[in-house]
């Protein structure tokens, strides 16, 4: 176990390090930090001088390292638009990414596993076909086309909920701005949140589904019948526990998803998030805006994802052993 | 007694075979109508078009679909905020959607193939690099990464179709590592190796072909990812530039016309949507008709 929990953090430290790297050869390739200190009123000597200090004329793999050791402190660079710490712009950001985007996983929960499990056990039934030709189309449409139409009917045409921003928010301890806690800041949350669960619920339910039905066929199950066990227990205390186990594969998988939805989703919601940030920043050139950016979002798929490979395997002890599939 | 001359089955040949199990899939069939359709409206816009995707009718701003009040037979789907047929430009954009989705597809296809042949046919340290590269593009959610790719090399459709490529490529290189590696221990890889075949007739003449099946249903949904891709980037303004007609773009500029006319945003979302159902439909048919392994 302890091994395999090692090979597991060795390798995402190393991916780690190749994001890093990436992010530095952006910051490298698209800005000249000279040009944006001083401007193009100095001269060429001054240039090379300041060239110089500041470390640019070193070979790449020195300048990398300077960028990794800083980096590490959590010091990513300054953005050229907002002039602070593009950790700090990207923090500030941070809640109304992450409510959004738990707020569209708890719907994606209370849709899929409903009506995975109803297809599953009725495969006959008229719903379960509305439900699997309902998510066939699902995996078709572009999200931004279900937002679309979720604000032009729900905000403007009937004018029930709001069309953009992020409402009211109150501050949690100081340190979270939450739109969590009041009713005008649920409202908002409302379209946006369920535009992102629109494109996610389909494949759970479909995965839901086909693995439900392969557990419904298995002599456990059967045994249960034959034990007289009711039959929700057996639906959704025994089989259901079998049924998680790829859904938490392929969940940990989809959520790196949901982080590059909700650039589409924030960018039509006008949600003040990291998504929209990362878009502005991209149509101003904020380039250690954007690789942080990157490096945040690389850190948080890599994490979630060992975390997921390493419950897989506390639930389910096969994977552990090198080899095996 | 009459002597009835008892007639063996023909064997079906593959194809035949392929094609009996496709057509009994109502929904693939559909959906491949549906893309020969849109590949002929594609091939030959310029003929079928009713009008220039760029010609701007000054009289006929935001005129309404012709079944509308207010609707002219000569705009079927009516025009947008500078007086252009979207029926045009809509069929114009299908030839640039299936040319991206071609371009992004092929590509990465064949370095994927490539990739996932040598990994799978070398293994070792070649294997073990090849995977990590791929396990490190794996690490990145595709969109993200295609925003990030054509943040760094400027917005533009070149840009965004090798953006697309790139990001699909680990799906190639895993399929084809994992059928060679399947193969590899065959029989007939083996007696062929011990014949004196090269590497290299190994890898494409013996190995390739018959690990084709899931690469073109891969391929199929691969082009409905693309298609997708480009017209959220397209939508984001990050794929094709303004006048060219892409649908993903189309909708992102008619949108703030929305309210006044629901037409101009309806129909290019309604094209991105079948096109990409024609595409998956298509996809889990030849899946179940190539590969009944994988039926699900």
């Amino acid at each position: 176990m302890l091994s395999f929990i090692g090979r597991r953090l060795l390798q995402a430290m190393f991916v780690l390090l190749i994001i890093s790297f990436v992010s530095f050869m952006i910051q490298d390739k698209m800005g000249d930090p000279v040009r944006q200190m001083v401007g193009l009123s100095v001269t060429l000597e001054q240039r090379e001088a300041l060239q110089q200090e500041l470390g640019l004329n070193d070979p790449m793999l020195i300048q990398y390292g300077r960028f990794l050791g800083r980096a590490i402190q959590g010091d990513l660079g300054t953005s050229y638009y907002y002039k602070e710490p593009t950790i700090d712009v990207i923090a500030s950001r941070l809640p109304a990414t992450l409510e959004l985007s738990f707020a569209a996983l708890v719907l994606v929960v209370l849709l899929a596993i409903p009506l995975g499990v109803f297809a599953a056990i009725h495969p006959k039934n008229i719903l379960s076909r509305a439900v699997l030709l309902f998510s066939t189309l699902g995996l078709s449409v572009p999200i931004f086309i279900v937002a679309v139409f979720l604000m032009y009917f729900f905000a403007i045409e009937w004018g029930l909920l709001p069309s953009f921003g992020r409402g009211e928010t109150t501050s949690v301890f100081g340190l979270w701005q939450s739109g969590l806690f009041n009713r005008d800041g649920l409202q908002h949350l409302l379209l946006p949140s369920l535009s992102l669960a629109f494109v996610l619920t389909p494949i759970f339910i479909r995965l839901i589904r086909a693995e439900m039905m392969d557990v419904l066929q298995s002599d456990y199950i059967r045994y249960a019948w034959a034990k007289g066990i009711s039959a929700p227990r057996i639906y959704f205390i025994h089989a259901l526990k079998n049924t998680m186990l790829p859904v938490i594969t392929v969940g940990g998988i989809q959520l790196g998803t949901l982080v590059a939805y909700t650039i589409l989703t924030e960018s039509i919601f006008q949600w003040p998030g990291m998504g929209l940030l990362f878009m502005d920043a991209v149509t101003r050139v904020d380039v250690p805006l954007i690789s942080t950016y990157l490096i945040f979002v690389g850190v948080i798929f890599v994490v979630t994802n060992t975390l997921v490979d390493v419950v897989y395997s506390l639930v389910n002890p096969r994977v552990r052993i090198p080899g095996y599939s | 007694m009459t002597t009835e001359t008892l007639q063996a089955p023909v064997p079906r040949t593959p194809l035949q075979e392929f094609w009996h199990y496709f057509k009994g899939n109502k929904g693939a069939v559909t959906g491949l109508v549906f893309i020969l359709i849109v590949c002929f409206m594609a091939l030959f816009a310029d003929i079928v078009a009713p009008h220039s995707p760029s010609d701007q009718a000054r009289d006929a701003l935001l005129l309404p679909p012709a079944w509308m009040d207010g609707g002219n037979w000569a705009y079927f789907l009516g025009t947008d905020d500078v007086g252009r047929d979207i029926l045009s430009r809509i069929i114009h954009g299908a030839r640039l959607s299936l040319s991206v989705g071609l371009v992004a597809v092929t590509a990465s296809l064949m370095i994927g193939i490539l990739m996932g042949l040598v990994a799978g046919y070398c293994k070792g340290v070649v294997d073990t690099i090849i995977m990590r590269v791929v396990d490190i593009m794996l690490a990145m959610p595709s969109l993200l990464l295609a925003i990030a790719i054509v943040a760094i090399l400027g917005p533009s459709i070149v840009n965004a179709a090798l953006a697309i490529s790139i990001v699909s490529l680990p799906h190639y290189v895993r399929l084809t590592r994992a059928a060679t590696m399947a193969e590899m221990s065959r029989d007939y890889v083996t007696s062929s190796r011990v014949i004196g075949a090269s590497p290299l007739r190994l890898m494409f003449v013996c190995i390739l072909p018959n690990c084709v099946a899931p690469l073109i249903v891969q391929a199929t949904l691969g082009f409905s990812t693309a298609i997708l891709d480009m017209a959220a980037l397209g939508f984001l303004g990050l794929g094709a530039q303004p006048p060219t007609p892409e649908w993903g773009s189309m909708l992102a500029d008619a949108l703030q016309f929305v309210q006044r006319a629901w037409w101009v945003v309806t129909f290019p979302g309604l094209m991105i949507l079948l096109t990409v159902l024609a595409f998956n439909l298509m996809g889990d048919g030849l899946r179940d008709a190539l590969d009944p392994k994988l039926k699900q």
